[in-house]
């Protein structure tokens, strides 16, 4: 045995650490939460990191997970030892693939961070939905239960595939295990070498296809023979989990760590035992040592192997004594008998018992339940009540337990008060914003002790589900034994609160022991900052005995040159006051560690880290705890009083924190859930807000237009409105000609608790005040002294009527900025370049459309709960929306537009079966309205509102079903959105067939040329020499030009366009995309956070991308083509810059001028070229005549 | 012709050396300034704000947004080694050490007291012959007194001469109340040369957009006049060498120069104006006036033109003021 080495890393990369050194090709494609297995082997691969061969290995990114699975099959059987990484849905794309590799006896590990399947709805979180769905492929699954295991059940894997020719399926629970940090025994190369044995990888080469020795696998096979060839595999499934153990048996040899396929813990005469798999097994073997230390007679089996399903070894598993059994499933299947894992130890105790194996004698009392799904909390507690429900004689089965369920009455009461955390592990509890690096500096302080002392470490952080000004809760765990605790800590010796904001919203002093220490961040003066807490956190902060630490962080941080980061300044704060490790140690152990992590970054980022280092210590303040509560103020109430109810007592408790308490009884059943709530919840996450200037205005709209967050709006409207307007509610003399003869008012007003305070709308404002230039229409401004009276003329300003429809001219920025973005308050990024294209897709047709949206960013801020930017227009109407999958959008959109049509058609036949009842005139203006504009979309909805009201009168089947179509008559706007990663990789075939099928249907492609939502990876939309997951080397290859292919079929309108480049041009080529009868794609270009930018000044890059050339922009509207036009306008100009000087400024492609200039300048250059080709190329298609240049002419 | 000459120690073959300009940003324009016969080369100037800011820039980017949304965690693959702006600059010293036979002074360009001071003495590990310190700071602190703003330079210098063992050479603004005493006090700090004169740039203003933008105007022959009074006036009086740039455009220019006591002449904007080979040029035309002036070497006429050597020591003084005003209202 060597010689112990421990790092603190998380559960990805505890996986791939094994498998990179395992394998020779990974095959590979981003699904959260298993992208960052990709990314490191993708990272290592990319800085020469050899596998245990001295080879490095090939990491090659797929068009989606359907894609990998094929490469890695191919791979295999052309002899090369390959791996893949997935989650979720990605696994059900690989299943067609992994029947195929079991059947084909192909040794390989897909490694799996278990995930919900998306049902009623999506979640990234964790639990056995997909696992189980793939259980009958043929592969072998075993299930790793912490971080340590995930890196040992990673070598395991591959040593008992080699073996047995079983593929293995090596899961472990999504976030809970996969994102933990902890400190783990690191297995070193040299056991790997002893683990694989090298005649089996060289049997697995010789079973390759190959040329010199040729075979052929993949045949037809028929009804005479399919049946008996497929029975043939039995002795290898059957020879597997003896594999397995000896794997872990000669594991433990090497590494002094033994496993067991079927492991029990416990009381060795437990009458009492839980059976599951997953990253629970810790929690139940924590309560089960609890409860046996007081006296309890518990156990846990551990299932570790799943398949193949070994029911003797199982049996002997169990203890004689057991006469309850309690089976925990992290899954839902609708309609079975149980869940799976019941449903395989009901068989196994049926046919053990009959078999004889094992002690156990009688059948035990079998109970099941489902836990954790969607990473719902499992703790001790939660164990407890499973072990007693086991024993009543009330018992319940098929139960649920962590949940209320007040309709089907499964759940188990659980007593939250059950604590079995002791006295020797220090528990820390941090609230950070997402932008302040506090998760940051929780990872570096687990390093610090994990990688320091003797003390084992863990940590495991929330986040909330917005993008921009988001909440992150950090748990840290520390003490002198493995920790062994997944789930979240309820009570901590420590809470650091780094951002203020936080106490007015949330209970934070509860969450600590008696006497426990709280850190506040606080920019008061340290004699304000206790008056500044409301009333029952002081009260709690005097009940309990709290130490009361304050801080100006932010003061501090930027002093040291940290701007908004105060990870450092906090991190210094926590060693100081915590006791966890020696004051002094730990600082300089801080110190150390920024040399460590910030070295490569430079000298400067390392000198202003020692320097918030140095300066915290000096401004850390005990603030002494009075005797009596002295605020007036309570915790506000998370949505306004008058809001809906639903919002209220199910999204208000959502924002509040208090999610998990909300029971059954109060959910949709289908997934359905109401548009129109962002606005009640108000995040109040800008330190500062646009301003507006009316005298500097020119009223030119641009500023709403980019809003991403549509916080600015603006209102033209009657002199009348403004009678009972609040004193500090600005406006103006509207300029627009049109509006200055009946004189009205014009105002520009900021919802100043929605900004995120970006500054794009400063960016882009082009007015500039005449005494002073620094100044333009639009300034931003400190948020707080503004909140109050801001708030007041928000909601004066809502309360004015909204222009009529029918009354904006839609063709002019500065006058169809009036049409109310039925798209608010998403949780987007501060600054975001996509919504502001989403928005304006729900200003022009947003009370008409039906939105199919991609899996990706745009559906995470467009759906994620608890509130969702989808809003309504004063009459109730606003854009429906849904997701479907991230592979499928353009073909679901594309079955909107048949049912739509479908209902049209149905309507227009009723029509005619009412021609007498209704009116023929009427039947015909319905049948022949002329819907091009809002005011023929106006006149067809009065249409169908007297059909409707003649229908009511007419009570027959035939109205009822008129009724229910009438709204088909007015013309719905089909709108396919989503972003580059489904439009170029995962979804274009589906693209491809919809824009191919003719059909009026609008695809938005929101090109960040990148996967945004699972953190930057390479698409194939990324350009050529950006720095990008998957491209860690900069990416070699030019961006496809989808815009091309589309515009080869002739009868598919296309534009290309950049908001921030020429405004007007994407207005004109949203109207003209929306007006074609026909497929039409809009690709927009959509700066982002993952291309490394100032996201308050988003909109410059649009320009120099266009004036570079790097992205044209044009619009191809076959409607030319009919007329004998050329449709193709190319609306961008000559380069006028080098890309150079475009591509110098973002940090995607700074990252490789740095890391590698000479590949920089290759890639720079051969970028160039193409540039110039592909505009050389559009110059010469705008150029050209009409006719000829017509496909569909020319076919 | 002998057109040898001593500065900072060295021996340089001519005084005609290219100053810092973009020239010298990669190593085919440093081959180029060698095979157009320059003496020696200061290369380009890396800054403080590069040096600093470019890496907080880079850190600010590559971890924006990161840890704060479930399935992004962060947005850039982890890059083991940046080679930033600086390191870059280093790397090139190194090259151009192994490209050229002719000395390189590495430059840079700075204003505040702080660890980019540090990188001087990484240059001289990467091999530069001598540093160029370039203090370009334009003091716009309506409470910081010209005492203090005078010190900070000081401070400066001896922070980078205190990093290293080559020769420093600074380069700074006429810009002081008394530049004489500051010539002094440059000299007792240790400068190994003073390089006279930087030239502030103007911005300009955008009349469209009412923007101010940066506007590079290159040197025209008038220029040199201020720094050849302070050099004539310097030379013999303080121990630093002189090295005169701004404004240097043909050999009369370098003659002049050295007359009044300059030990190299750098050459920047004709350069950039003509090409790097125009300095052959420069060369025939200081040594056809030298020749036909009867001059032997370099070091001959070096100074001989200084404040102490002239005739009427005034003549660089408020007395030729006057006398040029006179001139000129009489001629108008």
């Amino acid at each position: 045995m060597t010689d112990k080495q421990f790092i603190t890393i998380d559960g990805n990369e505890a996986a791939a650490y094994v498998m990179y050194r395992v394998n020779e090709v990974c095959a590979i494609y981003p699904i959260t939460p298993s992208s960052n297995m990709g990314e490191w082997a993708d990272e290592w691969a990319s800085k020469g990191y050899k596998n245990i061969w001295g080879n490095i290995p090939t990491v090659c990114e797929m068009q989606s997970e359907g894609g990998a699975a094929g490469a890695v099959h191919g791979s295999l059987q052309a002899g090369a030892l390959t791996t893949t990484f997935t989650a979720s849905q990605g696994l059900l794309l690989k299943i067609p693939n992994m029947y195929k590799i079991a059947g084909e006896l192909t040794p390989t590990v897909f490694n799996i961070t278990a995930r919900s399947l998306a049902t009623h709805a999506l979640s990234i979180f964790g639990d056995h939905s997909d696992i189980m769905a793939a259980r009958g492929t043929g592969f072998a699954f075993l299930g790793a239960a912490s971080v340590q295991e995930v890196m040992d059940f990673a070598l395991i894997s591959q040593a008992a595939t080699l073996e047995s020719r079983i593929p293995m399926l090596h899961f472990f629970d999504g976030f809970r295990t996969s994102h933990e940090v902890a400190k783990i025994e690191v297995i070193p190369d040299s056991i790997m070498r002893e683990m694989i044995d090298e005649d089996l990888v060289i049997a697995h080469r010789n079973r390759s296809l190959n040329p010199d020795n040729p075979v052929l696998r993949g045949t037809a096979q028929n009804p005479d023979v399919f049946f008996q060839n497929r029975e043939t595999n039995n002795k290898y499934y059957k020879a597997c989990p003896a594999i397995v153990q000896k794997q872990m048996d000669k594991f433990a040899k090497l590494t002094g760590r033994q496993y067991k396929i079927y492991e029990y813990e416990g009381d060795p005469n437990a009458e009492n035992v839980i059976i599951l798999m997953g990253s629970g097994c810790e929690t139940v073997r924590e309560t089960v040592k609890y409860l046996n230390a007081n006296g309890g007679k518990t156990g846990v089996l551990k299932v570790r192997l799943y398949r193949p399903f070994d029911i003797q070894l199982f049996m002997e598993a169990l203890p004689a004594s057991t006469k309850y059994i309690s089976v925990l499933d992290r899954t839902k299947e609708p309609g079975a008998t149980g869940e799976p894992l019941y449903l395989d130890v009901v068989n196994a105790l049926f046919e053990g018992l009959q078999s004889g194996f094992g002690s156990l004698k009688s059948m035990p009392k079998i109970l099941t339940g489902r836990y954790g799904l969607s990473s719902k909390e499992f703790t001790p507690a939660m164990v407890k009540s499973v072990f007693d429900n086991a024993v009543n004689s009330n018992a319940k089965n098929h139960f649920t337990v962590g949940i209320i369920d007040d309709v089907n009455f499964t759940s188990l009461d659980v007593d939250h008060n059950f604590d079995i955390e002791g006295t020797s592990v220090f528990r820390a509890l941090f609230y950070g914003l997402g932008s302040d690096g506090t998760v940051g500096a929780n990872k570096n302080s687990i390093k610090i002790i994990g990688e320091n002392t003797n003390n084992y470490a863990q940590g495991y952080f929330v986040y909330d589900s917005k993008k921009a000004g988001a909440l992150t809760v950090s748990h840290l765990r520390f003490g002198p034994e493995p920790i062994r605790s997944p789930y979240l800590i309820r009570k901590a010796n420590f809470v650091g609160v780094h951002q203020t904001v936080f106490l007015e919203k949330f209970d934070l002093v509860n969450n600590l022991v008696d006497g426990g220490v709280f850190l506040i961040n606080s920019p008061l003066p340290t004699n304000d900052v206790w008056n500044s807490l409301p009333k029952s956190q002081q009260k709690l902060i005097i009940d309990k005995k709290v130490k009361l630490f304050a801080i100006d962080a932010q003061s501090v941080a930027e002093a040291s040159g940290m701007g908004r980061r105060i990870n450092t300044v906090m991190q210094v704060c926590f060693f100081a006051i915590s006791g966890v490790l020696p004051k002094e140690e730990a600082i300089n152990e801080i110190k150390n560690s920024i040399k460590k992590t910030y070295g490569k970054k430079g000298e400067a980022i390392v000198n202003m880290n020692i320097k918030a280092v140095d300066n915290t210590l000096e401004h850390l303040h005990e603030i002494k705890v009075p005797e009596s509560v002295t605020s007036d103020y309570e915790i506000k109430p998370p949505v306004p009083e008058n809001a809906p109810e639903f919002v209220k007592n199910v999204i208000g408790k959502i924002i509040a924190g208090y999610g998990d308490d909300i029971p059954v009884s109060a959910f949709p059943q289908d997934g359905t859930w109401p548009t129109d709530t962002a606005r009640w919840e108000r995040r109040n996450i800008a330190l500062s807000i646009p301003v507006w200037d009316p005298d500097t205005c020119t009223q030119c709209g641009k500023c709403a237009m980019v809003c991403p967050h549509a916080t600015i709006r603006i209102k033209v409207y009657d002199e009348k409105h403004l009678e009972n307007a609040p004193e500090t509610f600005k406006y103006t003399e509207a300029k627009d000609k049109t509006w200055k003869v009946d004189n009205l008012k014009y105002t520009i007003q900021v919802a100043p608790e929605d900004c995120t305070g970006c500054g794009a709308c400063v960016e882009v404002c082009p007015a500039k005040n005449k005494s002073n230039v620094s100044l333009r229409a639009i300034n931003m401004q400190p948020q707080i002294p503004l909140r109050e009276p801001e708030a007041k003329n928000w909601d004066f300003f809502l309360s004015i009527p909204d222009m009529d429809r029918t009354k904006i001219n839609v063709n002019q920025i500065r006058l169809q900025q009036l049409q109310r973005p039925l798209f608010e308050f998403s949780g987007a990024c501060s600054g975001c370049g996509e919504t502001p294209y989403v928005k304006l897709v729900s200003q022009l047709f947003g009370d008409r459309a039906v939105i199919a949206n991609a899996t990706g960013c745009s559906s995470i801020y467009g759906g994620n709960l608890p509130t969702t930017p989808w809003a309504k227009d004063a009459n109730g109407r606003g854009p429906a929306w849904s997701n479907s999958l991230f592979e499928d959008n353009a073909e679901f959109g594309l079955g909107y537009k048949l049912a739509i049509d479908k209902q049209e058609e149905v309507a227009k036949h009723l029509l005619e079966f009412f021609r007498n009842e209704i009116g023929s005139e009427l039947v015909d203006a319905l049948m022949s309205a002329d819907q091009k504009d809002e005011i023929g979309i106006a006149a067809q909805r009065e249409r169908v509102a007297k059909v409707k009201e003649i229908m009511n009168g007419i009570n027959s089947p035939d109205s009822k079903r008129l009724l229910a179509v009438a709204d088909y008559l007015v013309k719905k706007s089909v709108w396919i959105i989503g972003g580059d990663g489904w439009a170029y990789d995962i979804g274009f075939g589906g693209l491809d067939h919809v824009i191919a099928s003719g059909k009026n249907v609008n695809i938005l492609i929101l090109d960040t040329e990148v996967y945004s939502n699972t953190g930057g990876q390479t698409s194939k939309a990324t350009p050529m020499s950006a720095v990008a997951k998957f491209s860690a080397g900069g990416k070699p290859t030019g961006k496809k030009d989808l815009g091309a292919m589309a515009m080869s079929y002739g009868n598919v309108y296309v534009a290309s366009v950049a908001m921030g480049a020429k405004d007007d041009q994407t207005l004109k080529a949203f109207l003209e995309a929306e007006a074609y009868d026909g497929p039409s794609i809009i690709i927009a270009y959509s700066h982002c956070i993952a291309h490394g930018i100032d996201m308050s000044r988003p909109f410059g890059r649009h320009k120099l991308a266009v004036d570079s050339g790097q992205w044209l922009l044009y619009r191809y509207n076959p409607v030319n083509a009919t007329e004998g036009k050329n449709p193709l306008t190319l609306d961008s100009k000559e380069p006028k810059i080098p890309v150079r000087d475009y591509l110098s400024t973002e940090g995607r492609f700074q990252m490789l001028m740095k890391a590698n200039p000479p590949m920089a300048d290759k890639l720079f250059k051969m970028n160039q070229e193409l540039i110039n080709e592909r505009f050389r190329k559009y110059k010469y298609m705008a150029e050209q005549g009409g006719k000829e240049q017509t496909p569909a002419e020319n076919q | 012709m002998d057109l040898k000459t001593k500065y900072m120690g060295m021996t340089l073959k001519s005084p005609l050396v290219v100053s810092a300009s973009p020239l010298s940003k990669n190593i085919d324009g440093i081959k180029k300034i060698e095979d157009a016969d320059a003496s020696a080369l200061v290369m380009y100037s890396v800054f403080e704000e590069q040096i600093e800011h470019e890496q907080k820039e880079l850190h600010y980017h590559t971890t924006v947004g990161t840890d704060s949304f479930a399935e992004s965690l962060s947005y850039f693959p982890q890059v083991e080694d940046f080679n930033l702006g600086p390191d870059q600059y280093l790397e090139l010293i190194r090259k151009a050490k192994e490209s050229v036979e002719i000395p390189v002074i590495a430059s840079i360009n700075g204003k505040t007291l702080g660890g980019w001071t540090e990188f001087a003495k990484l240059m001289q590990d990467a091999g530069a012959d001598g540093i160029e310190l370039n203090i370009y700071n334009i003091p716009t602190d309506l409470n910081q007194s010209s005492q203090e703003l005078e010190n900070k330079y000081l401070d400066i210098l001896k922070a980078v001469k205190s990093n290293v063992s080559i020769p420093v050479a600074l380069k700074v603004s006429p810009f002081f109340t008394n530049f004489a005493y500051m010539a002094k006090k440059f000299d007792e700090a240790g400068a190994d040369s003073l390089v006279l004169f930087n030239r502030f740039y103007q911005p300009d203003i955008n009349l469209e957009e009412l923007e101010v933008e940066p506007h590079i105007i290159l040197s025209n022959p008038t220029d040199l006049r201020l720094p050849m009074r302070w050099i004539a006036i310097l030379k013999g009086r303080i121990f630093a060498d002189l090295a005169a740039t701004s404004g240097i455009h043909y050999g009369e220019d370098v003659i002049k120069m050295l007359l009044v006591g300059a030990n190299v002449t750098m050459l920047c904007s004709t350069l950039l104006r003509y090409g790097v080979d125009y300095i052959k040029d420069i060369k025939e035309e200081v040594i056809e006036w030298m020749t036909t002036h009867e001059y032997e070497s370099v070091m001959q006429l070096q100074g001989s033109m200084s404040q102490l050597n002239v005739a009427d020591p005034s003549s660089f003084e408020r007395a030729q003021y006057m006398k040029a005003l006179n001139n000129y209202v009489l001629n108008y």
